[in-house]
């Protein structure tokens, strides 16, 4: 079952009359993890709706493996391995920690092991486990975006969407968002993460694509896109 | 205290238990479609003609026939969803309640056009109970204490169960569940079904208290959407607890005036609310 | 077009002197004047001001004019304006509070609702007076009495056409003045219409103030003329909703919407009783209940907005 690869060709799509992505291409292997940045209204966030199923595109093809992701409603794609952490995290804030991961894992190949992923997401962030009673909408920001991270992995995904993980958090709880991104694919899972911080997320994505304006203007490895000028004097404050 | 008003308080209280379920009903489908259904107390009409029908018409054993009616209003329920309210999902709520207001002038036309405007009595009665000084009504006492059960059994697939954990979280955010499988048609099916159930549930307990008859459902309709937004439209434990102070109001209401000057009373206390708490009493 | 609406009027009047038959005469009043509380509705209905309390005005206006009539003598001429008034200041005092602290839309509807409940039940409760659930009739004056208000059908009809072209001539001139764009724009978003300086609860107080007198004094002729008050009829969430159905079928954003919604609820209610009778009583309710579903379903925008939308789609384009 393992290795399925997400790849986007000539992906258009919009809200009404706006145009937000045009002729995107993407490719996500399995266990790689990838970036996607760039600037404010880009169309990160529309990329991944796209993927997940909550945005139809226009135009083009979206495969995870070989289901068309476009063909099914958005509700069946936890099914098929895709998890999304949405922006702004959208936790369930009058439900308590444990309840937000029970929601979690809703569908049905997934409450056939609630307990052993319960265990699995609380060793990963113990900090949950501590607070499992706790009302999910009363924790600190950090908290809450390792709760949706957690929330997410419930259905044992075979690959993350990450829309943002360090918006709105504090540089030292961004560091270890971070890090918590590093562990999940040490563990196998493939990644794909969405950012505006393109410095802490060159440093775990092996590569990424540049989206400007609703288009792909650069991609490449962690590597050559953090020594490339122009991308270094746009997003790196250039040195 | 006067054994009178004592008496008073504690009918309020076993009345508060009868509203609770409609108005758990209203708020369980108002907090996940986002939905008002005015024709829920004709819900509950349905329900009593169904038991009274079953029971002594077709001579079944009473409690057959209350197992009878609960699926019979729950299908109701799911029909009204299918047929009425998802064609207006993205409608503005104003069609979506005149819609189900217009379910409410079917559904009472039907039972006068089936059954007439006579009023139907089961003709059961228990003696009444003798409590310290006080009586208090046998039936309207296991009224009262199947009122709990079932509001208990809600809770318990609210907070126990995937779909009802999910149902509490569908009130709060409905876009963002279908990123955890959740589809949300089927939680506003599953909403309608359980909406539909508290409301035949009501009616096995009411049928054994009042006569039913077409227009019964004015007779407490009103009060019970009163209730669900004195509470807070949407929020459970709000319109539980305010069903039990609208009952004290209207019993006690009736011990100092009449009944109906009680329910003046009981809707000047719900405007005075609104007021005060333009989102319910426990709003947060 | 002020040409043709005073030609169009003038038609109406004469239409008595044509010589038609009481019966039609008789559903021609009823349909002005249930078009003027429907009218009167549609007035804050159409800028999302949804009440489903109309009865409570209708009821409020109805029995002050009767009962003054029956217990102190005062003729309906005054009567009604006294009713009016009094329902008017009922909704100002229902109203007032509601708009202040943004009691808006479920809330605000369920607020009008249990509003007209409390007017039928107090209706009800003091039956010493009003006869409870049984109704009262106005005392009967000798026959023709023009200062009793109780005249023939001829009479009625120019009273009640005079009643609905005063209702009509309110909606057009509020659509020409600055209120109608106040409220359209309160109607979008209530904070931004603040933030540009419309005074928000000034206007939406106006509209609902005149839109109560209006359903009132519909109410209260409707009253007099069939000489007959019941709290059912004429207080509570049955004539509520059939007020909002009404408006609803004819149309709520159209000036004449609500009238023609008037004449095709009573050409309904008429046909029902007729082909249907006593003998499958309840079938009338029915029909209504799914024409009311039908109509929302397929003709949200009632039947002279579909005409409306058919006339005018190929240039407006919206």
């Amino acid at each position: 079952m393992e290795g399925q690869t997400l790849s986007l060709e000539g992906i258009r799509a919009g809200y009404g009359d706006f145009q937000a992505l045009f002729d995107v291409g993407l490719k996500v292997a399995p266990g790689e993890a990838v970036g996607v940045v760039g600037p404010n209204g880009a169309g990160k966030t529309t990329l991944l709706r796209v993927i997940s199923g909550m945005l139809k595109p226009k135009a083009g093809t979206a495969r995870f493996g070989a289901a068309d992701l476009a063909a099914l409603p958005a509700h069946a794609l936890p099914g098929i391995g895709i998890a999304h952490v949405p922006e702004n995290r959208r936790l369930f804030p009058h439900l308590s920690v444990e309840e937000n991961l029970k929601v979690g894992a809703y569908i049905p190949s997934a409450r056939k092991h609630f307990a052993e992923r319960l265990d699995y997401v609380f060793g990963m962030f113990p900090r949950l486990k501590e607070r499992r009673r706790q009302l999910a909408g009363t924790m600190s920001g950090g908290e809450q975006q390792m709760c949706a991270i957690g929330r997410a992995l419930m259905c044992s995904p075979r690959i993350l969407l990450l829309d943002e993980p360090s918006a709105g958090l504090a540089p030292l709880v961004v560091a270890q968002v971070f890090a918590l991104v590093q562990r999940i694919r040490a563990e196998g899972l493939t990644v794909l993460i969405v950012e505006q911080n393109v410095a802490q997320v060159l440093r775990v994505v092996d590569r990424a694509y540049v989206l400007e304006a609703g288009r792909v203007v650069a991609e490449g490895t962690s590597a050559q896109l953090a020594s490339d000028p122009m991308i270094r004097s746009a997003f790196l404050g250039g040195h | 205290m006067d054994p009178f008003l004592l008496e008073a308080i504690v009918n309020g209280i076993l009345l508060g238990g009868v509203f609770a379920l409609p108005v758990l009903g209203l708020n369980l489908v108002f907090g996940v479609v986002d939905v008002v259904w005015l024709c829920y107390a004709e819900l509950v009409m349905v329900g009593m003609y169904c038991v009274w029908f079953l029971y002594t018409q077709a001579g079944w054993p009473l409690i057959a026939a209350f197992a009878a009616c609960l699926p019979v209003v729950a299908g109701l329920g799911l029909l009204l969803h299918q047929l009425v309210v998802r064609p207006l999902l993205s409608s503005p709520p104003i069609t979506q309640v005149l819609a189900t207001g217009g379910v409410l002038f079917i559904l009472q036309g039907g039972a006068m056009l089936i059954f007439g405007t006579d009023f139907r009595s089961l003709g059961v009665e228990m003696p009444p109970m003798e409590v310290g000084e006080i009586f208090v009504s046998g039936t309207k006492l296991i009224a009262f204490v199947a009122a709990l059960v079932g509001a208990g059994l809600l809770w318990t697939f609210l907070k126990f169960t995937y779909v009802g954990t999910a149902i509490r979280a569908i009130a709060r955010d409905r876009e963002v569940m279908p990123l955890m499988g959740v589809d949300p048609r089927r939680i506003y099916l599953v909403a309608s079904a359980i909406g539909g159930t508290l409301a035949g549930l009501a009616a096995c307990l009411l049928v054994v208290q009042l006569d039913v008859h077409p227009f019964i459902g004015l007779s407490f309709g009103p009060i019970t959407f009163m209730i669900c937004v004195m509470g807070g439209l949407g929020n459970m434990l709000g319109g539980f607890l305010a069903a039990f102070l609208m009952g004290v109001i209207i019993s006690t209401g009736g011990f100092w005036w009449n009944t109906e000057m009680s329910y003046v009373v009981a809707f000047a206390c719900f405007i005075v609310v609104m007021f005060a708490r333009p989102r319910g009493l426990f709003a947060r | 077009m002020i040409r043709i609406a005073i030609a169009l009027f003038v038609a109406l009047a004469a239409l008595p002197l044509l010589g038609l038959p009481d019966y039609f005469l008789h559903l021609g009043i009823a349909t002005m004047l249930s078009a003027l509380s429907f009218t009167g509705w549609a007035l804050m209905g159409r800028f999302g001001l949804v009440s489903f309390g109309h009865g409570a005005f209708i009821g409020i206006a109805a029995y002050t004019m009767a009962l003054l009539w029956n217990e102190v003598g005062l003729s309906p001429w005054l009567g009604v304006p006294a009713g009016v008034a009094l329902a008017v200041a009922a909704a100002a005092l229902l109203a007032y509070p509601c708009f202040r602290l943004r009691v808006v839309g479920h809330y605000f509807a369920l607020v009008t609702l249990a509003a007209g409940e409390i007017v039928r039940i107090l209706i009800i409760a003091l039956r010493d007076h009003t006869g409870g659930s049984l109704g009262m009739t106005p005392r009967l004056a000798p026959d023709n009495s023009f200062a009793a208000m109780q005249f023939d059908k001829h009479g009625f009809w120019w009273l009640a056409v005079a009643a609905w072209g005063f209702g009509i001539l309110v909606w057009w001139w509020i659509d020409r003045s600055m209120s109608a764009k106040a409220l359209a724009a309160i109607s979008e978003d209530e904070d931004a219409a603040a933030s540009i300086g419309i005074r928000v609860t000034r206007e939406k107080m106006m509209i609902t103030l005149i839109s109560a007198g209006l359903a009132a004094l519909g109410g209260a002729l409707g009253a007099q003329y069939r000489l007959y008050l019941n709290p059912e009829s004429l207080a509570g969430i049955g004539i509520s909703l059939q007020i909002v159905f009404g408006a609803l079928a004819g149309g709520m954003y159209s000036m004449l919407g609500p009238t023609v919604g008037a004449a095709f609820t009573i050409a309904l209610e008429e046909t029902l009783r007729v082909s249907f009778g006593t003998a499958f009583i309840g079938a009338a309710p029915l029909v209504y209940g799914v024409l009311l579903v039908l109509f929302i379903l397929f003709l949200p925008r009632g039947i002279v907005g579909w005409f409306e939308r058919k006339r005018w789609a190929p240039r407006v384009g919206r």
